[in-house]
């Protein structure tokens, strides 16, 4: 933190979600607590070959667009686009701001960290490809480079909603979302900004998911059983299923919510993203255990917690090759037995791996189990891997009541890449 | 093509797009795309190339520069129809 003040406090006082297996906060709650999955058989995956042809897609979109968005807003935005600005419009009415309207003033207050992993390939695979390989350009027409450049999400988000503060996409593969969070707390916690929206987005392009697809890592062998074919910690986990959706978070300095009387429902207490160089066994694909380790502990070093502290932890777990090794990096960063890990749970196994959204949808489901007092159950996951066997009685396998103060998340990316933050409980 | 004709779809493609929708109800050949009916300017490239589909005429850039009210699209459109 050299040459930052630190003197803001940051709570979190809004939430959007679009996700999976639930739209809203109740529905999200609702389908988190009762083990709920949101992952699907998706036809044009099957069509197109795919290994894996399931896939967590948010249901209803197209009405809740028309409900949301002008037309003219329409014309110019892929699904990406639609998914952030849904889950933009609720974070914002949730946080109990100003009138969303087209004449709205700038808020000069606010800015936004919308993140992505890989943009916008609907747009590209779609529409902008095909017509450009047929020397069509012309009839292109005036909407794509507002739709494929990484900041569209960003960009609608600022518009629609009328930010005046920095607004930009962040991009780091899987880390994307979480990084967004921290990158935001760490704007308001050195004074820059008082609020930004943060979080993460992906579209549902299966152009984006082929190539997960090619590499082998994606779940092919519950094709006929889209329910259970998300399995993090699973000894019969086979890959991971791709989703996609939205997850956002107002973030807030404390002086700014108290002094409009804002609902709080936690605090962000400290939060770190570092890269393990693809070294030490660490690759553009797997993560360095020791970058992992570092970035846990710079997280609660900033949180000014002890490890005895972290009352529960929601994991990257994906349900590949990886799970396991991500249990022993916790371990040891947080320096435990196995049996005495805190409770961990894995949110992917209801909504699948939202990729750049996976961040964003996980601090909103940690935020909500800080806030509502519980910890959701990670299905599919009665048959541990017989490496995580050791931190079974840690394993969150049923929802339960949480009394604790502390939830520690942490996401990985491709690159080698690793965000981990710390949320707090707000005392109601 | 009647003239109304034309100017009835010309109305209707451009719908889509029009920011102030208060508007659309009092339409006029003297209406302006940008100022009156608060269309986008970046918009109008899509317009043009949904006049073009829907009339199966080529615009040209320069013709499509001239047109800032209804009544210019309508006009422009007449002539081209085959």
């Amino acid at each position: 933190m050299a040459g930052d003040a630190i003197s803001h406090r940051v709570v979190v006082t809004g939430l959007g979600v679009l996700a999976p297996n639930g739209h809203g906060l109740e529905a999200y709650e609702a389908a988190l607590r009762g083990g709920v999955s949101g992952i699907r058989f998706i036809e044009k995956l099957a069509e197109r070959n795919f290994a894996c042809q399931v896939g967590g897609v948010p249901q209803g979109v197209d009405e809740l667009a028309h409900a949301y968005l002008a037309p003219d807003d329409l014309l110019a935005m892929n699904d990406a686009m639609i998914y952030a600005a849904i889950a933009g419009i609720d974070c914002w009415r949730d946080a109990g701001l100003r009138e969303i309207a087209p004449d709205a003033p700038v808020d000069w207050d606010t800015g936004a960290i919308v993140g992505t992993g890989i943009g916008g390939m609907q747009t590209i695979g779609e529409r902008l490809i095909p017509m450009v390989d047929k020397g069509r350009v012309r009839r292109l027409g005036s909407t794509m480079v507002e739709q494929v450049m990484c900041s569209a999400v960003s960009a609608k988000v600022g518009g629609l909603l009328a930010l005046g503060g920095q607004t930009t996409t962040n991009s780091s593969a899987c880390t994307t979302g979480t990084e967004a969070v921290i990158d935001a707390f760490h704007r308001i916690r050195t004074g820059r900004i008082a609020r930004m929206i943060a979080g993460g987005v992906e579209g549902a392009s299966h152009y984006t998911w082929s190539g997960f697809d090619a590499m082998k890592v994606l779940a092919s062998q519950s094709n006929d059983a889209p329910e259970r074919a998300s399995r993090p910690m699973s000894a019969s986990a086979s890959g991971f299923v791709p989703g996609s959706g939205a997850g956002l978070l107002m973030l807030e300095s404390l002086a700014s919510a108290e002094g409009r009387g804002a609902r709080i429902y936690a605090e962000v207490i400290g939060g770190h993203v570092n890269s393990g160089g693809q070294r030490e066994g660490g690759s553009m694909t797997a993560p360095n255990p020791a970058g992992v380790v570092r970035c846990v502990r710079a997280a609660l070093a900033e949180a000014g917690i002890e490890s005895g502290e972290v009352d529960a932890i929601n994991g990257h777990l994906t349900a590949t090759f990886a799970d396991p090794h991500e249990l022993e990096n916790w371990r040891h960063a947080l320096d435990v037995d196995a049996r005495r890990l805190p409770p961990i749970n894995a949110t992917k196994s209801m909504i699948g791996h939202a990729l750049g959204a996976a961040g964003g949808l996980e601090c909103v489901a940690t935020v909500l189990q800080l806030h509502h007092e519980f910890l959701h159950g990670s299905i599919n996951c009665e048959d541990l891997h017989p490496k995580i066997e050791p931190f079974r009685a840690s394993v969150v396998q049923r929802t339960r009541a949480f009394t604790g103060r502390t939830i520690v998340k942490s996401s990985f990316g491709f690159g080698d890449v690793n965000g981990c933050i710390v949320f707090r409980k707000w005392p109601s | 093509m009647t003239e109304a004709e034309i100017t009835e779809k010309v109305i209707a493609l451009v719908t889509p797009y029009v920011k102030n929708r208060k508007a659309l109800s009092n339409i006029t050949p003297d209406t302006t795309f940008l100022a009156d009916l608060g269309i986008n300017s970046a918009r109008l490239v899509d317009i043009v190339l949904a006049f073009e589909d829907e009339f199966g005429i080529e615009v040209s850039d320069d013709a499509a520069d001239s047109i800032a009210t209804v009544g210019d699209a309508v006009a422009l459109i007449g002539k081209l129809v085959p």
